[in-house]
């Protein structure tokens, strides 16, 4: 049984369909990446699976329960976390803080403990704050432990969600074009990253137009055009396909 | 049934000014996202000014016209010293920013108009007209009848005219708007002055009914702005139709229930539209885009 | 610097009444942290948690109303009648909280402004056991058979209480719980995904910041011996909206600083309503328009801050 099953997705806004009868599967452990022209129903996709969206018809299911109609925080308890393409940074809080806030749900959020200062809560909340220092170094934000989120680069705060997504533990993480904006350099430490995150057993899925990035990194690919699904394979039978080649690769990326 | 038709009359009558009051709140919301607190303040001074210079002895055309006019220039006033230079502030920083250009406008009144309440002569004559057994104030007539064709003037304002259409425009899409050669600043100004002058009118058509003073702005732009979320903030004929059942619904809660609670009505109305149906009667939907 | 802080506070407090030299003046500062207080639970909503009430003083009203009525006609004691007060706000405000948090922006401050007025207007009418529009006498506060009466016992009371308040409401800023709020400010989509459920949080601190408002509604009520329906108007509501943007928001210390400012400012202008109104008026709009951050922050952010 696959870790993510999306059976005859559809989403409509009005009268466009953004999201037309995609199905497919993603097995607990692989990098899955979902690529397709602009306009193609890649992050609409991503929010109707992580519950930013209601579908107007279809099922999801993650271990084997659906989860259409759930609302974002439930999903979160469930073991999904998310980057997103228009960086959702809280920039009201310090760099580690918003890293800390991704842990949220491991947390004892009482408010009355809360204002006592309740010691186990405490002490407890100190070994986030040293959890949340080592995520950052993790991805490689060491020179940010200290910052405030307002006066980190765009390049940094991509790196900040990710470690807000993995303080959460999850076993389904969803980023959401992790290397738009960047430049080479900053994508290729971007791919080293999502490997080691894959390498420690997270089911990643990620929406990507750099190809290069892709076809390195993807054990599966998905691929949209139009809100429809065009392809699904491996990186080498993706590339391969002569559909996918005519409506996108024909241009050529990276 | 007379009663009936007595509680309809003075609803409509005041529901008119709410509908003004709307029109004037869904315009610059329309135009620009901003809830002007300030509107109740505008259909107070359209009766102030109103009767300061009928008291000075001005001509009834003369005052009528500064009475419209001066409003209009506080609007601008607010849009050039307080909304403009807030540029890109969010939403709630901006309510609070005209809140308190509403408290300004009101304290500055108070101080050098007093707190007194005022009257004006009904424009034509006091005598009731007789209907159904109910009695009908002449000045009820005008209200309704200047309010119709207000509605009509604004209509044709924005379907015929350029600066109409422009204004349509911007409150679309403002960065298309610009593109296309449209001066927002100006199509801004232009919705906070004329926001102001309905405002006005409203206040003057209102006051040989109801008296005006320093403080009816408060009551007055709230209910108005219930009145434009009853009908679907954005919706120009929402608005119009929003206005008239807060009034109508006022005045018989009023009549049949109680009167002392008569003000709390409206609140409790925009209470159950919010419960119920947000996007009030015509209101449109929006999705946010993540 | 931070660790300083409530010490240094209490200190003050401390110390405060050799400078204070009659009974005026323990009046002033009195209602100073009267103030700070209400204002440090609104901060937490509007400053911390980014949402809105206009009508804050209509939760104040119902604290103080109940300090009055409950004692007076029914005989209660002034204890169980602030609690009796504390939860029917708590209850009201969980009550409507639900359906006004799904709103936002505009929508939100007129159902909370809506709200204070319907309960102005209830107190207003209900004169038979309110006094109405004259308002009523409201019987001392006893606590375990001692009345608490004279300024500088009340100084002391409200002392202890203000320096209590900013002691919770601190921790609570740097708790998880606190953390979900401020995540909720910066951004709710992010918020959601880490498992922030978004109503639960904005109904908790609406209910919260409601509650601290009536129980200072209710002591206030006692300290001053005498309600009136202007507590829970409009004006009062805007008052305390205007504290919480002068101070600053998301301030614990800008909430206090804003309190004292601005209950400072009306006894400068005991002589006419009107310039009162003006003022508050023209602050509002220059603050939010040149200082929309406040004092305390802007101050803060001129001398360099990261973590």
């Amino acid at each position: 049984m696959a870790l993510l099953e999306v059976a005859g997705l559809n989403k409509a806004f009005g009268g466009v369909l953004a999201v037309q009868d995609v199905s497919f599967a993603v097995e607990s452990g692989l990098v899955y990446s979902v690529i397709g022209p602009n306009g193609a129903g890649k992050t609409t996709l991503f929010n109707l699976i992580t519950g930013i969206y209601e579908p107007t018809s279809g099922d999801i299911r993650f271990d084997g329960r659906s989860i259409v109609g759930q609302p974002p925080h439930r999903l979160a308890g469930l073991g999904i976390a998310r980057t997103f393409q228009n960086l959702q940074v809280c920039m009201n809080m310090s760099a580690r803080e918003n890293v800390m806030v991704g842990a949220h749900l491991a947390l004892d959020r009482n408010l009355i403990k809360g204002m006592l200062r309740w010691p186990a809560l405490r002490r407890r909340d100190s070994a986030l704050r040293e959890e949340a220092a080592a995520l950052m170094r993790y991805v490689g934000l060491d020179g940010y432990v200290g910052s405030a989120a307002g006066a980190m680069p765009y390049g940094a705060l991509k790196r900040l969600e990710i470690a807000r997504a993995l303080a959460a533990k999850p076993r389904l993480l969803f980023l959401d074009e992790p290397a738009a904006g960047l430049n080479p350099k900053e994508t290729g430490e971007i791919d080293e990253l999502i490997r080691r995150i894959a390498d420690q057993g997270i089911t990643v899925v990620l929406v990507e137009h750099d190809m290069k990035m892709v076809m390195n990194i993807s054990d599966r690919i998905l691929v949209l055009d139009y809100g429809k699904k065009l392809a699904e394979g491996s990186a080498a039978e993706v590339r391969a396909n002569p559909d996918v080649i005519a409506a996108y690769l024909g241009a050529s990326h990276g | 049934m007379a009663q009936f038709l007595q509680f309809l009359f003075s609803g409509v009558t005041v529901g008119a000014g709410y509908a003004l009051a709307a029109l004037g709140f869904t315009l610059i919301y329309n135009a620009s996202n901003v809830i002007n607190f300030a509107q109740g303040e505008f259909i107070m001074l359209g009766g102030v000014v109103m009767v300061i210079f009928i008291h000075a002895g001005l001509p009834l055309p003369v005052a009528l016209a500064l009475a419209i006019v001066l409003p209009a220039g506080v609007g601008i006033l607010i849009e050039k010293l307080a909304i403009q230079p807030a540029k890109g502030a969010d939403v709630v920083s901006l309510i609070i920013i005209t809140i308190g250009a509403s408290l300004l406008i009101r304290g500055l009144v108070q101080i050098w108009f007093g707190k007194g309440t005022h009257g004006l002569e009904p424009f034509s004559g006091h005598a009731p007209i007789s209907v159904g057994g109910a009695s009908l104030q002449p000045q009820s007539l005008w209200v309704l009848g200047v309010t119709a064709l207000v509605v009509v003037a604004l209509w044709l304002f924005f379907s015929r005219t350029v600066i109409g259409k422009a204004i349509r425009a911007t409150s679309c899409n403002p960065l298309a708007a610009q593109l296309v050669g449209i001066d927002i600043q100006r199509v801004l100004l232009i919705s906070y002055a004329l926001s102001a002058a309905l405002g006005a009118v409203g206040g003057i058509l209102l006051t040989p009914l109801t008296m005006t003073s320093y403080d009816v702005g408060i009551m007055l732009g709230l209910k108005g702005f219930v009145a434009a979320v009853v009908g679907g903030l954005g919706s120009g004929l929402g608005a119009v139709i929003g206005g008239l059942l807060v009034g109508v619904i006022e005045a018989m809660s009023a009549g049949y229930l109680s009167s002392a609670y008569k003000d709390a009505v409206p609140f409790v109305l925009i209470f159950v539209i919010l419960f119920f149906m947000p996007r009030g009667l015509m209101g449109a939907k929006v999705t946010e885009r993540v | 610097m931070k660790r300083l802080a409530m010490p240094l506070l209490a200190l003050i407090l401390l110390l405060l009444p050799l400078l204070l030299p009659n009974s005026y003046y323990y009046d002033l500062v009195i209602r100073m942290a009267i103030n700070a207080v209400i204002v440090l639970g609104l901060n937490l909503l509007i400053g911390f948690a980014g949402q809105i009430s206009l009508g804050h003083a209509g939760f104040f009203g119902i604290g103080a109303y109940a300090s009055a009525v409950l004692p007076t006609h029914f005989g209660w004691h002034p204890l169980a009648a602030m609690a009796a007060g504390a939860l029917a706000t708590a209850l009201l405000a969980a009550l409507v909280a639900k359906p006004i948090f799904r709103l936002h922006g505009h929508y939100l401050a007129m159902a909370t402004l809506g709200l204070g007025i319907i309960i102005a207007i209830v107190i207003r009418n209900e004169g038979m056991y309110t006094g109405g529009p004259d308002g009523m006498p409201v019987p001392p506060l006893e606590i375990f058979g001692y009345e608490i009466s004279g300024e500088r016992n009340w100084y002391w009371v409200f002392a202890a209480n203000l320096l209590l308040s900013v002691w919770l409401c601190r921790n609570l800023m740097d708790s998880p719980f606190g953390r979900a709020l401020r995540a909720l400010h910066g951004s709710e989509v992010a918020a959601q995904v880490v498992g922030v459920d978004l109503a639960r949080y904005k109904m908790a601190i609406f209910v919260f910041s409601a509650f601290f408002a009536s129980i200072m509604g209710s002591l206030s009520a006692h300290y001053i011996g005498f309600v009136t329906p202007n507590v829970a108007d409009f004006f009062h509501s805007i008052e305390l909206v205007t504290m919480v943007v002068v101070g600053g928001m998301a301030s614990v210390f800008g909430s206090l600083v804003g309190a004292v400012l601005l209950t400072a400012l009306p006894q400068a202008l005991v002589s006419f309503d009107g310039w009162e109104t003006v003022a508050f008026g023209a602050i509002l709009m220059l603050f939010m328009i040149f200082l929309p951050r406040g004092l305390v922050p802007t101050l803060a952010a001129r001398f360099g801050r990261g973590e």
